[in-house]
């Protein structure tokens, strides 16, 4: 048996929408398999894993706190991989917004005043973008590759990150804990309902993905992006500068990992420590192209991959599984969407017998 | 002293060459492979494993090579049969590679594992200096050795070697030739899988022989820097694979002596030194454009669909 693709003449639409849900329904298909070959009744276990985390106001807010850094992060992703800027350092964007964002809250814990916290999310979007500026620099000067170099630059951001707070930012009556101070309340990210922990941060994220969305339909730039990365050279002939591309994206996409990064520390954690991301960067990777690299797509697909990791908390709980299967399932569905994304551009088909397709060639 | 630091350099360059070269082969025949680090971790979780359920460390680096390379036939499907995008797909098999290979080992956390012995071959390691470094070492290096020579021939001296180099210049110009362009892509990325298997082996049973989530550490993504650091040739890669061994070593030394000195120097920052030489190495390599231009294989990176 073989497999042959036939280009379409066009795109499928219909394969652009369904494609994402039909690797949602192969990863739960994988992921029964998987439970049952670690001794689990396969449907209870998916019910506790994707559909129990949804029944409670508790776990709503939850999801809206880890949906919110996974669709900041991965909006602004979208816009980099669609222009063929290839952003994967944003876990270390979004711990040095985190890092910068915090620096007011840290240094001046007394300070009590309603300017504080709009100061702290700018600079946090600052730093995220300063630290996304460096791939950018070496890949427009040096014509570095920006895949390593971003990639390596989150080894050092969290190497920094953990310098910090088991250094000069230790808490000094913290019983040596390595962690921050609190903050005080007017730097801490207010809540939205009074039902639950759900902060600032999902609001910022569903406006940064309409923002980007506007941007990509109806703006000059959005169309700069795309052209600019399906063909640089057309691009080009338009007049359009990939350098400029280049930092327009990696600024853009760091600012935004950077926000997401103050969000998390000021609005869930209320202090800085050494671990403050169970892998939102990486995550928001997979967020980006499972809402197919469209903004809107990625609201629905943010809340989706949040729901993995509450499952992969809720599975530790009551079924005794690590929670390393939420990342099997992430990786997963990352691939599942690869896949039947091939569905939008070609025909698949099977050939049984190889004889006749070579007839049907002649 | 010296003898002894060397020994160490070369135990921590091993899996970086190893690695490093069967992506090379790789990208040589057009196929830019992201998921060194995950196929790395898949190999040393299951050499690990192989070990640990036989007790020979042996049938560990068979368990290592087999877990890398079939782990690799999953990119090869979706980028070679679906081409699907092989930036994106080699991110998944890193962040797959990374959780199931956590999944696998949870049962192994903990347990003392089994070490690869030296392997002392006579008469030559009673050279001095030089047979005590080179020659009684344990089999993983003996092979990655092997690997650079046997590569270097292959790639310039046999003829399937120009083929798989003309497919990666130019796939339709070689699929126009007659060249199965896809067969020799599975063949080239198996292979890289295999290589990326040996060098989690030689982690998880000669590095720190036991299991740890996440012990490659990054090593993937820098076996992908040696590559471009290297040009793609292998000869390069032994030699820029022993340079980043050095780097991290030395920074583990620097460490140890400034704990000993009383010098302030936070280990963070001796942590992040081969994380940082990477980027330097890369700025100096890829700074002049037409140098990278000519070196990087034409055709690395983009979809292949054979036209019938």
């Amino acid at each position: 048996m073989r497999i042959e693709l036939q280009k379409r003449a066009n795109t499928s639409t219909l394969f652009s929408i369904l494609s994402p849900l039909l690797a949602l329904a192969l990863t739960l298909v994988a992921g029964a398999i998987m439970f049952g070959l670690l001794g689990k009744s396969p449907l209870g276990a998916l019910y506790i894993y994707f559909v129990e985390p949804l029944l409670d106001v508790w776990s709503l807010h939850e999801l809206a706190i880890k949906a919110a850094p996974l669709i900041l992060i991965a909006v602004g992703l979208s816009i980099c991989f669609r222009s063929n800027n290839w952003n994967i350092g944003a876990e270390g964007q979004f711990t040095i917004g985190a890092i910068t964002g915090s620096i007011l809250p840290v240094l001046n814990p007394e300070w009590h005043s309603p300017l504080i916290l709009p100061l702290m999310l700018v600079m946090g979007m600052i730093g995220g973008a300063l630290y996304a500026g460096i791939p950018a620099l070496l890949k427009t000067r040096f014509n570095t590759n920006e895949i390593l170099t971003s990639l390596m630059l989150v080894y050092i951001a969290q190497l920094f990150l953990d310098w910090l707070v088991r250094g000069p930012w230790r808490d000094p009556q913290g019983y040596n804990f390595p962690q921050t101070k609190s903050f005080q309340p007017e730097a801490v990210l207010p809540e939205i309902l009074d039902s639950g922990r759900a902060h600032l941060g999902i609001i910022f994220a569903l406006i940064a993905a309409v923002a980007l969305w506007f941007m990509m339909r109806f703006m000059l730039k959005g169309f700069q992006v795309s052209v600019l990365g399906q063909s640089e050279r057309a691009g080009r002939f338009a007049g359009f500068s990939a350098r400029r591309m280049v930092w327009f994206s990696m600024l853009l996409s760091g600012a935004l990992a950077g926000l997401a990064g103050i969000s998390e520390v000021s609005g869930s954690i209320g202090h800085v420590q050494p671990v403050i991301s169970p892998g939102y960067g990486f995550t928001a990777i997979i967020v980006a192209f499972l809402g197919r690299l469209n903004p809107l797509g990625i609201i629905a697909s943010g809340f989706v991959l949040a729901l993995t990791y509450l499952g992969g908390e809720a599975a530790q709980l009551s079924l005794s599984i690590s929670d390393k299967v939420s990342r099997v399932f992430q990786g997963l569905i990352l691939f599942f969407v690869l896949s039947c994304d091939t569905l939008i551009h070609y025909r698949i088909r099977l050939i049984f017998n190889p004889s006749t397709a070579q007839e049907g060639k002649r | 002293m010296f003898e002894a630091i060397l020994l160490t350099v070369i135990t921590a360059s091993t899996p970086l060459v190893v690695a490093a070269l069967g992506e090379l082969v790789s990208q040589r025949s057009g196929v830019l492979n992201l998921g060194v680090e995950g196929m790395m971790i898949m190999g040393a979780v299951a050499a690990f494993a192989t070990a640990q359920l036989t007790g020979s460390p042996y049938l560990g680096i068979l368990g290592g090579i087999i877990g890398g390379g079939l782990f690799s036939l999953l990119f090869g499907f979706l980028t070679l049969t679906l081409v699907a995008n092989q930036v994106a797909t080699g991110l998944a098999l890193t962040i797959l590679g990374l959780g199931l290979s956590g999944q696998i080992g949870e049962a192994f956390v903990g347990m003392p594992g089994v070490r690869l012995q030296p392997l002392v071959i006579p008469v030559l390691s009673d050279i001095p200096f030089f047979g005590r470094v080179l020659f009684s070492q344990d089999l993983i290096f003996y092979m990655s050795v092997a690997l650079v020579f046997g590569i270097s021939w292959f790639l310039f001296k046999s003829r399937t070697g120009l083929k798989m180099r003309a497919i990666g210049d130019n796939h339709g110009s070689a699929h126009a030739l007659g060249i199965n362009v896809v067969r020799t892509r599975y063949l080239a990325v198996l292979f890289g899988g295999a290589c990326a298997g040996l060098a989690g082996a030689q982690l998880s049973l000669v590095y720190t022989p036991q299991w740890v989530e996440n012990m490659t550490a990054g090593r993937g993504w820098i076996a992908l820097a040696l590559v471009v650091f290297a040009s793609w040739r292998p000869l390069r890669v032994l030699a820029g694979g022993y340079l980043f061994g050095a780097v991290g070593i030395g920074q583990l030394h620097a460490q140890l002596l400034a704990q000993s000195g009383g010098i302030a120097i936070p280990s963070q920052l001796l942590s992040a030194l081969p994380y940082a030489a990477t980027i330097v190495v890369l700025i100096i390599i890829s700074h002049n454009r037409r140098t990278t231009l000519i070196n990087t294989p034409a055709s690395l990176g983009k979809p292949f669909v054979p036209d019938r």
